[in-house]
């Protein structure tokens, strides 16, 4: 097994974790502070492509794109939570699942009849196109790497918010024990309006920076949204870090399971079977993960200070 | 009151008699939401056509087409299928775009004894031990066109090949198909999640570690685009020749050619027909379609077009007497129509015995994106499950 084969696959494992961590971000902050299930996440994914992609294809400019996808995804951020979520608080996780379950036909539909079936594509920019050496005779995608750069970017954009700002003590301190939190006098609808608008921005830029990508398609967001679950899961739910780590950690296993499983697998079944467990058991590598963290460690990687 | 009710019930019966006789109903099955829906558009646009040129009607019978959809899920579209045979009781099912969903809706149509016709899937069981008599596919078998694309391999003097496909019934056919006739050797092969990866980094950095003479693909709908994209974007696309079945088509095209993918131009494929296959009957269709739907119409609108043709030839041999199922096999046997694909022949499977053109990416004379056909790689050719089938020709 050759370094060059090794170092490409680890750099792919570590894009998606950057992709899976954007989303993640969101979801764990509002898992986590605002103690609500919250499946119409990978709708904001979607609509973040789609929105983005449009204003990208409009102005000719994907960097537009992705500018003014921010404040759009946090004004429709804002208001999903407060004409549809905002009752749903005190209700208990089942009705979250059905109410966020419909909000996800809800958008799916919405976009078809806005964007048509068949979706939307995005060129990549010229100055993202190609391939550049790293070195060694390792040669990886420029956007590739734009991916990861912006994701570490909103990491440690995040880890600021959160670490040093005052609404990040705010944010720190309701997802450690919201009704201590309440009770101290924090204006709670007003952070959970925030804290909702920006996982809604954190998804939106995850699904527009793919799209270059994949294309934007109808319920693009579902698969992305379970294995975002998978990593606040295995992270702790309501710690960003926890999902950083937890993001490229599944990210690398994933892709590194299905590059070499087969290889492996090899060594002790016999051709025909390797080949067809081989995709098979990649794809239920991070799960097996997840329940080994369940077990192990319930709570999760990096649980926030104080979490119940 | 029980009584009176049941009498106005056989009322309506009575009324309703004669206008059922007049009416053949076709249940159409096919993809209408999801991405995959401009798949099952093209399709209704083709049968629509069709209904059109036939002036509405089969033989003596006015046609009418009950569309379903099969939400690109193989347990909505057994769901559909029922409701189509139970309750709207069509007298034909045709459509079905996955293999997936064919085999899981196939024993429905089959069990209450009416005939199904697949107008796209073409699964291996069906074409080999459970062939039936009331089934038909007038597309093709899912290996067939993949062998010829690995005929077309050993032509094209392709020494080493790495294959990418999804894992799903028709992906496993297709791969099947490629290593039944390609005699140079297979360096890798990756099967992939379906229908849920959209990425495949992992597994282009793979073919570019293999360095492969060529690389065999399968992608239908929205995917392909994808998969191709992200194949020039990896660079392999200026040095690993991509050759691919039912991936670059008509509906795929176009949106190459809004994002100036000119790497795409060139790009070789097999397939059954062609837009531009020289007959009459084709070149009638194909200009019809453009005018209609300022497109070109891919290959599932030229098998649904056939389909309904198909179904008219059988509707006119029995004169109108849909009932008469042993009349309508026979007919349908026979398949004694105009094909766009040109001549063909029922094998004993009920599935064609065909052609199969070497297909090659190129501008047309008016600078949109559409496919020149080249000769024919395969000739006359029968699917490798017919003898499986216990059904004699």
């Amino acid at each position: 097994m050759d370094y060059v084969l090794l170092t490409e696959q680890f750099l792919n494992g570590f894009q998606l974790g950057i992709i899976l961590f954007l989303m993640a971000a969101g979801l764990t902050l509002v898992f986590g502070i605002m103690d609500l299930v919250n499946l119409a996440h990978g709708s904001m994914f979607m609509i973040g492509a789609f929105v983005g992609g449009t204003i990208a294809l409009l102005t000719g400019s994907f960097v537009v794109g992705v500018i003014l996808m921010v404040p759009a995804m946090l004004v429709i951020g804002v208001v999903v939570e407060m004409t549809a979520l905002r009752t749903l608080y005190p209700r208990d996780h089942l009705d979250q699942v059905l109410a966020t379950f419909g909000l996800i036909l809800f958008f799916n539909e919405a976009t078809r009849l806005i964007w048509g079936p068949e979706g939307l594509v995005v060129p990549l920019p010229a100055f993202l196109d190609g391939i550049v050496s790293l070195g060694f005779g390792i040669t990886y995608p420029v956007y590739r790497i734009f991916i990861i750069v912006i994701g570490l970017l909103v990491a440690f954009g995040l880890y600021l918010l959160v670490g040093k700002t005052r609404i990040g003590m705010l944010i720190r301190a309701g997802a450690s024990n919201r009704t201590m939190a309440g009770v101290l006098g924090v204006n709670i609808p007003k952070l959970f309006s925030i804290v909702f608008g920006l996982g809604a921005v954190l998804a939106g830029l995850a699904g527009l920076i793919i799209t270059p990508i994949t294309q934007a398609a109808i319920g693009m967001g579902e698969d992305v949204l379970i294995l975002a679950f998978v990593v606040i899961v295995i992270g702790g739910i309501g710690s960003i870090r926890g999902a950083f780590v937890a993001s490229i950690v599944t990210g690398v296993i994933d892709t590194l399971g299905r590059s070499f499983l087969d290889v492996v697998l090899l060594l002790f079944l016999p051709a025909n079977a390797a080949e067809s467990a081989g995709p098979a058991v990649s794809s239920m590598l991070i799960y097996i993960l997840m329940a080994a963290i369940l077990f192990f460690r319930p709570q999760g990687l990096f649980p926030p200070k104080g979490a119940r | 009151m029980l009584k009176k009710l049941m009498g106005s019930a056989a009322l309506l019966t009575l009324l309703a008699g004669p206008a059922v006789a007049d009416t053949v109903k076709i249940g159409f099955v096919t993809t209408l939401t999801t991405p995959v829906a401009v798949i099952g558009k093209d399709m209704r646009d083709a049968v629509d056509l069709a209904v059109e040129h036939i002036g509405g009607k089969m033989g003596n019978l006015d046609v009418e087409i009950v569309y379903a959809d099969d939400e690109f899920n193989s347990q909505k579209g057994k769901q559909a299928t029922e409701r189509l045979v139970l309750s709207d009781k069509v007298d034909i099912v045709a459509g079905y775009i996955w293999s997936n969903v064919l085999l899981a809706s196939a024993p429905v149509v089959l069990g209450e004894g009416k005939i199904l016709i697949s107008a796209n899937a073409g699964p291996s069981p069906l074409a080999g031990a459970q062939c039936n008599e009331n089934f038909f596919n007038i597309a093709w078998q899912n290996d067939q066109t993949p062998m010829a694309l690995g005929e077309l391999l050993n032509q094209q003097g392709v020494k080493s090949l790495y294959l990418v496909a999804p894992n799903y019934a028709a992906g496993q056919n297709m791969v099947a198909g490629v290593e039944r006739t390609f005699k140079g050797k297979v360096v890798g092969k990756d099967m992939t999640v379906w229908p849920s990866q959209r990425d495949w980094s992992a597994e282009l950095t793979k073919v570019k570690s293999a360095k492969p003479e060529g690389v065999f693909t399968f992608y239908p709908g929205p995917a392909g685009p994808a998969f191709i994209k992200q194949y020039q974007q990896a660079g392999l696309a200026g040095d690993v020749p991509l050759y691919s079945v039912y991936t670059l088509d008509s509906i795929s095209l176009p949106l190459f050619q809004k994002a100036g993918m000119e790497t795409v131009l060139g790009t070789k494929m097999t397939q059954f027909w062609a837009p531009d296959l020289d007959n009459a009957t084709n070149k009638k269709f194909v200009a019809d379609f453009r005018a209609k739907y300022g497109r070109y119409p891919s290959f599932y609108a030229a098998q649904s077009y056939d389909s309904i043709m198909y179904i008219a030839s059988a509707v006119k041999a029995v004169n109108g007497d849909v009932k008469n199922t042993d009349g309508m096999r026979a007919a349908l046997k026979a398949a004694n129509f105009d094909s766009v694909r040109g001549p063909f022949k029922m094998g004993n499977n009920h599935f064609p015995i065909q052609n199969f053109y070497e297909r090659t990416v190129v501008k047309d004379a008016d600078g949109n994106w559409t496919t020149a056909v080249g000769r024919a790689v395969l000739k006359g050719h029968q699917d490798p499950y017919a003898s499986q089938c216990k059904m004699k020709g």
